[in-house]
């Protein structure tokens, strides 16, 4: 057998993995979205930024789109979770779960389980800041920290709140005030002030990050 | 086995034409009974020789000739034929490997790899009595076995020193002179495994024996490519590998400078000084000796070309970074390149279905998620050591090799950058 296509089976991945890899769905921009998440970061290795558009009387994703900064498994398990969503409503893909976006895809390698969880995410923040914007859900606390689910720990791997960075979260009026245990100025801060700026990129919202060690 | 008769050639389709490529020397390979047609249109570009290379024919031939006919081990003082026969291939061996860095024979000890020559240098300096300081000063780019030997010395009573090294991966030589005191051993590689750097062996050497203290080279990456001389390095022990440069897998060999006193991590018989004891690899150190022979000043020459040509191909890549220095410092086949806004693991992985082999720092690539700590030593950013791209060449390297390269690279790079929201912002900022 020859060597190539063998670095695919080594990682484990499917022939489903490797075919939303090689022909990634519904990849790129939208420019009339209603609503746009990024989750993940770039010193992870592993981020993606969605873009969605509704149909306002249903709730229903009429499109979305997604770009990646990642892995195969990256790419892949982005290009399958639109492509289970789209025309769905927010309430039937809030089903989906990550575990889902694996199993239709055949199954991913353990270590590869958090892009799908990625992906998932993704959703939920893009959903989440669709709704503030349609004023059904208020920017309070609980609000904000599930947005910040999306926002990871370039070090461990795993959300900002997980991996206890985020120390304190408080909300008044616009403005967000965020306590966040990293040196000040150090690549990490530098890093994870410009994750927690995008991922709330489109919201009506003042953000106040402060770093202590 | 079937044998392959006539001038090997591979055939590859660029572009909807057929071109022939001349590929390595005659010589008995295993071919694909059955293959896909999608699978029969190219051959393999293999550009990942600093992780192994291909055996050279001429010493697949003479391990052969080990295993099969003269498969003897050297015994006792009265041998029989086969056991002389391979007796005196072992001694062969040891005067080529010796000759080739300027050591005395009895200096070279066969190990079974890299690793091993690294385990019995360093567990046999910080286990040997003669020995009284409990610093052992390393960089922090070595191989890993190097990196976790000394880390488990930390858990036995030494205490360690990893030496910062420039944007270049050159070692802070102040750094080292000053953490001197109380050292038992110092431990520095020749050429970074990832990025090509080559240390300046010679002026580590000077420091370390001027202060009495042990210094121990990691030249597996470098063996048989660039010059070395234990004299003129001041090298007291040395670790070379058989695979890198077209030898059998599973043989290596250090060196151990007269006088310097290991203590042996194996238990066994006396052979190999004590140090490696068992049934030596006859078959493999022949091997090995074979493949030293066969590699020659011309081919680094070449090599060294060929690497310079492929690092201005990349470079011409947009938002691309050379890892590395660029010239006589720099491993004569060695390529490391950075590309912002993809991510290596997906690079890797398009390039493989373009059967293009490579390697990767991502963090993704590597089983336990962590980015390349070479390209976070030189001062990388996590961006650039996930996207960090190794292509390193051998002797058997084509021009036509590194053009297809040059050019899937580039594709593939194009094709992650148009689905990157960062490539996106990038562009939309400038």
């Amino acid at each position: 057998m020859a060597m190539s296509e063998t670095l695919a089976k080594k990682f484990g991945y499917t022939e489903k993995v490797m075919d939303h890899f090689k022909n990634p769905r519904n990849v790129g921009v939208m420019e009339d979205a209603d609503v746009t998440s990024k989750v993940g970061s770039v010193a992870c290795g592993d981020l993606i930024k969605l873009y969605l558009k509704f149909d306002p009387d249903r709730d229903q994703i009429k499109d979305i789109k997604f770009e990646s900064y990642g892995c195969a498994a990256n790419i892949a398990t982005s290009s399958m979770m639109t492509e289970m969503v789209k025309g769905k409503t927010i309430d039937e893909a809030r089903k989906v779960t990550f575990k889902d976006i694996s199993d239709t895809l055949g199954g991913l390698p353990r270590i590869k389980l958090h892009c799908a969880v990625l992906s998932r995410q993704g959703l939920e923040t893009a959903f989440l800041k669709y709704e503030a914007k349609r004023g059904r859900v208020k920017i309070d606390e609980p609000f904000v920290n599930k947005i910040l689910r999306g926002v990871l720990d370039p070090v461990q791997g795993v959300d900002i709140i997980s991996a206890k960075i985020l120390q304190g979260t408080k909300v008044q009026g616009k403005k967000i005030t965020l306590d966040l245990k990293a040196k000040p100025e150090s690549e990490l801060a530098k890093s994870l002030a410009e994750d927690v700026q995008d991922a709330f990129e489109g919201l009506d919202v003042e953000l106040d990050l402060k770093f202590k060690e | 086995m079937r044998e392959w008769g006539g001038h090997w050639r591979i055939c590859c389709a660029v572009k909807g034409q057929v071109l022939t490529l001349p590929r390595a020397p005659p010589g008995r390979f295993n071919l694909p009974q059955s293959v896909a047609p999608e699978e029969q249109e190219r051959e393999i570009v293999y550009l990942d020789n600093a992780e192994t290379t291909r055996l050279d024919p001429a010493v697949l031939d003479l391990v052969q000739k080990f295993m099969v006919d003269k498969y003897g081990v050297p015994a006792g003082e009265f041998g029989y034929k086969l056991e002389e026969e391979a007796g005196e291939a072992i001694e062969r061996a040891r005067e080529t490997i010796a000759k080739k860095i300027d050591a005395s024979p009895e200096e070279v000890i066969f190990t079974s790899g890299g690793t091993e020559s690294n385990n019995i240098a360093i567990f046999g300096a910080a286990r040997s009595n003669y020995y009284k300081g409990k610093r052992l000063i390393t960089s922090r780019i070595e191989h890993t076995s190097i990196l976790r030997i000394i880390d488990k010395l930390t858990t036995q009573g030494f205490e360690k020193t990893l030496l910062d090294v420039d944007r270049q991966g050159f070692v802070n030589l102040n750094g080292l002179k000053t953490s001197l005191e109380n050292a038992r051993l110092v431990s520095v590689q020749h050429a970074n495994q990832e990025i090509g750097t080559l240390q300046d062996i010679a002026a580590i050497g000077e420091i370390a024996r001027n202060s009495g203290v042990l210094f121990h080279c990691d030249a597996v990456q470098s063996f048989g490519k660039e010059k070395i001389d234990v004299q003129a390095m001041k090298v007291d022990l040395l670790s070379m590998s058989s695979h890198l440069i077209h030898g059998p897998k599973g043989v290596g060999a250090l060196y151990v400078r007269d006088g310097v006193k290991l203590e042996p991590i194996l238990e066994g018989d006396d052979r190999e000084k004590g140090l490696r004891p068992g049934t030596p690899n006859v078959a493999g150190i022949a091997g090995f000796a074979k493949a030293v022979e066969l590699l020659t000043g011309d081919d680094a020459v070449r090599m060294r070309r060929l690497r310079d040509e492929l690092i201005e191909s990349l470079s011409a890549i947009p938002d691309s970074r050379l890892n590395g220095p660029r010239g006589e410092r720099r491993l004569c086949n060695n390529v490391n390149v950075s590309f912002r806004y993809v991510e290596g693991e997906a690079i890797l992985m398009h390039l493989d279905l373009k059967r293009l082999v490579v390697n990767t720092g991502s963090a993704c690539y590597s089983q336990k998620l962590e980015p390349s700590h070479v390209i976070r030593a030189i001062g990388g950013t996590l961006e650039e050591s996930h996207s960090s791209t190794r292509l390193s060449l051998s002797k058997w390297t084509t021009r036509q090799d590194l053009a297809y390269a040059t050019e899937t690279v580039k594709q593939v790079v194009d094709t992650l950058r148009a689905q990157s929201p960062l490539a996106r912002r990038a562009h939309e900022k400038k």
